[in-house]
């Protein structure tokens, strides 16, 4: 997966648990927890969907990796099971 | 017209799913229903055949209002009785007003309603940016500022005139100290403005020379005024008792990380559903804490409905019921928590969940809280709340280390229990906490 296919994926999850919020204006290094207001629930949504969209299985250790855009973004592109 | 918890006096009919001649039975959801804090879908009580609708989409009623007739006989002789209310409710009389008549519901979050309700401003008029077309607070809000500028709807700072960079979070703090941030110069990625650029100006000097805008404050006391209310009465007429004990966590976390490796992404436990299982389990063991106290005495619950707390993400704040949760496996309990967040935020709870409750719990540890001195939704006679986990140093057995810990606290009512039986109740929670495989 490409870098602008990750922040596709991102978004569209994002976008069911935030409808919200204007992800332009997304600060791409800061966590999502700070800047969209999310909780452990959200968060846990997040993953869900970012499973049911790649199927990568991200085991909660991972879950800090995945806390802001370019994190996401990372790992994405590292591809299932990183 | 139903109640949804002690603080709520009247609803409106957004969308009726049924109409006259339709076939329902017990349990189908028939009306959506709009209160000062969410919306709701309302379950029907009766099987049978819709035989009249009472009250229209778009009308305001008070609770105990009959909202259709059902007939619930043979079909040769027809009983009709009033949908969501006590059977022995007599209909009102009123002229059948046509379904059709109202206007085609709108798509909107229950913020926007309210917001748009006490400006006054038709959702139909707004497009929504929304989840399927849905009309967001935001909207009504750009909506405001674009057609009625005068004083008392516009939002303060005045939007910028043209389009600028802002981080989320920049524009979240602005709004709070009232920055107008067409005069603040960005440093951040193509000239953006980051909080770090804000944290760089004064702070107003005090909240007059700061005055919060007049919308923000329509809107905050629009939001408030149900639970203002009922936490007037709570204060009021309960004495309130209140303990706390310190928690550690670190078996029930380590057991649940190892449980979460074996689950697949969609069937995780968060922590908070152990909290969850460990209060209902100790209100069984202490039934002082579960049930009602209504016309000088206590009713103890036989089935232990406990009230979540969840805000809104918008503002506001309800606290719908997991039915019968300490009967429910974790994995179970947990699966229904979520979809009770989901669907509070959504605006798609259902009537009978937010009635039910018989012990309300409270997690402000997400943000940031210690602990929780809760205030009792009456009639119920406890809350339970969880602060935030904390790495602490603990001492045990002569050797001190450092251990995750979350304060469990309870607010009970002193006419139903006393401070005994509300200690037993934490120790009890605390001992759950610590045999997580047995949650």
């Amino acid at each position: 997966m490409n870098a602008e296919q990750a922040r596709e994926t991102v978004f569209a999850v994002l976008r069911q648990i935030t409808p919200e919020a204007d992800f332009d204006e997304l600060e791409p290094d800061v966590e999502f927890r700070e800047q969209l207001d999310i909780d452990s629930m959200d968060f846990l949504n997040f993953i869900i969907g970012i499973h049911e969209r790649t199927g990568m299985d991200v085991p909660e250790e991972d879950y800090p990796l995945l806390a802001s855009l370019n994190g996401c973004v990372a790992y994405l592109g590292r591809g299932a099971g990183a | 017209m139903p109640s949804l918890g002690a603080d709520m006096t009247e609803g409106t009919v957004t969308r009726w799913l049924v109409k006259p001649g339709d076939q329902v039975h017990r349990g189908d959801i028939v009306v959506e229903i709009e209160t000062d804090k969410a919306d709701m879908e309302v379950e029907i009580f009766e099987t049978g055949t819709i035989e009249k609708i009472l009250v229209s989409q778009g009308e305001r009623v008070a609770v105990g209002t009959p909202l259709a007739l059902v007939a619930t006989g043979s079909p040769a002789a027809p009983a009709p009785a009033p949908v969501a209310v006590q059977p022995a409710a007599p209909p009102v009389a009123r002229a059948p007003e046509p379904v059709a008549k109202a206007a085609p519901p709108v798509r909107a979050t229950p913020t926007a309603r309210v917001l748009a309700r006490e400006l006054g401003i038709e959702l139909a008029s707004i497009p929504g940016s929304g989840v399927g077309g849905a009309v967001t607070r935001s909207d009504v809000e750009h909506a405001v500022a674009r057609a009625a500028p005068s004083p008392p709807l516009q939002p303060v700072p005045s939007p910028p005139p043209r389009r600028l960079l802002v981080s989320p979070r920049a524009r979240r703090i602005a709004q709070e100290r009232g920055i107008d941030l067409a005069a603040v110069k960005g440093t951040g990625p193509g000239g953006s403005i980051t909080a770090a650029d804000l944290d760089h100006l004064a702070v107003p000097p005090a909240p007059a020379a700061a005055p919060e805008p007049a919308l923000e404050a329509a809107k905050r006391a629009q939001s408030r005024r149900p639970i203002s209310g009922l936490m007037e009465r709570s204060n009021r007429e309960i004495p309130h008792y209140y303990l706390g004990l310190d928690v550690d966590m670190s078996r029930a976390l380590g057991w649940l990380r190892e449980e979460n490796r074996r689950r697949s992404v969609t069937d995780r436990i968060l922590y908070s559903a152990l909290l969850l299982k460990a209060t209902a389990l100790a209100a069984h063991d202490v039934p002082e804490m579960n049930g009602y106290y209504t016309d000088g005495a206590f009713e103890p619950s036989t089935a232990i409905n406990l009230g979540v707390a969840i805000s809104l993400r918008q503002g506001g704040l309800v606290a719908p019921a997991i039915m019968d949760a300490s009967n429910k496996p974790l994995g179970d309990l947990m699966r229904e928590l979520a979809d009770l967040v989901k669907r509070a935020r959504a605006g798609r709870l259902r009537a009978s969940e937010m009635a039910s409750s018989t012990l309300t719990v409270t997690n402000l540890g997400e943000l940031g809280a210690g602990f929780v001195y809760g205030v009792i939704y009456p009639p119920q006679v406890a809350l339970v709340g969880f602060g935030k986990v904390i790495e602490r140093p603990w001492a045990e057995a002569g050797m001190l280390g450092v251990r995750p810990v979350i304060t469990a606290t309870v607010a009970a009512d002193h006419r139903v229990s006393d401070g005994h039986r509300g200690g037993i109740f934490l120790a009890t929670v605390n001992r759950l906490l610590q045999e997580p495989e047995h949650l």
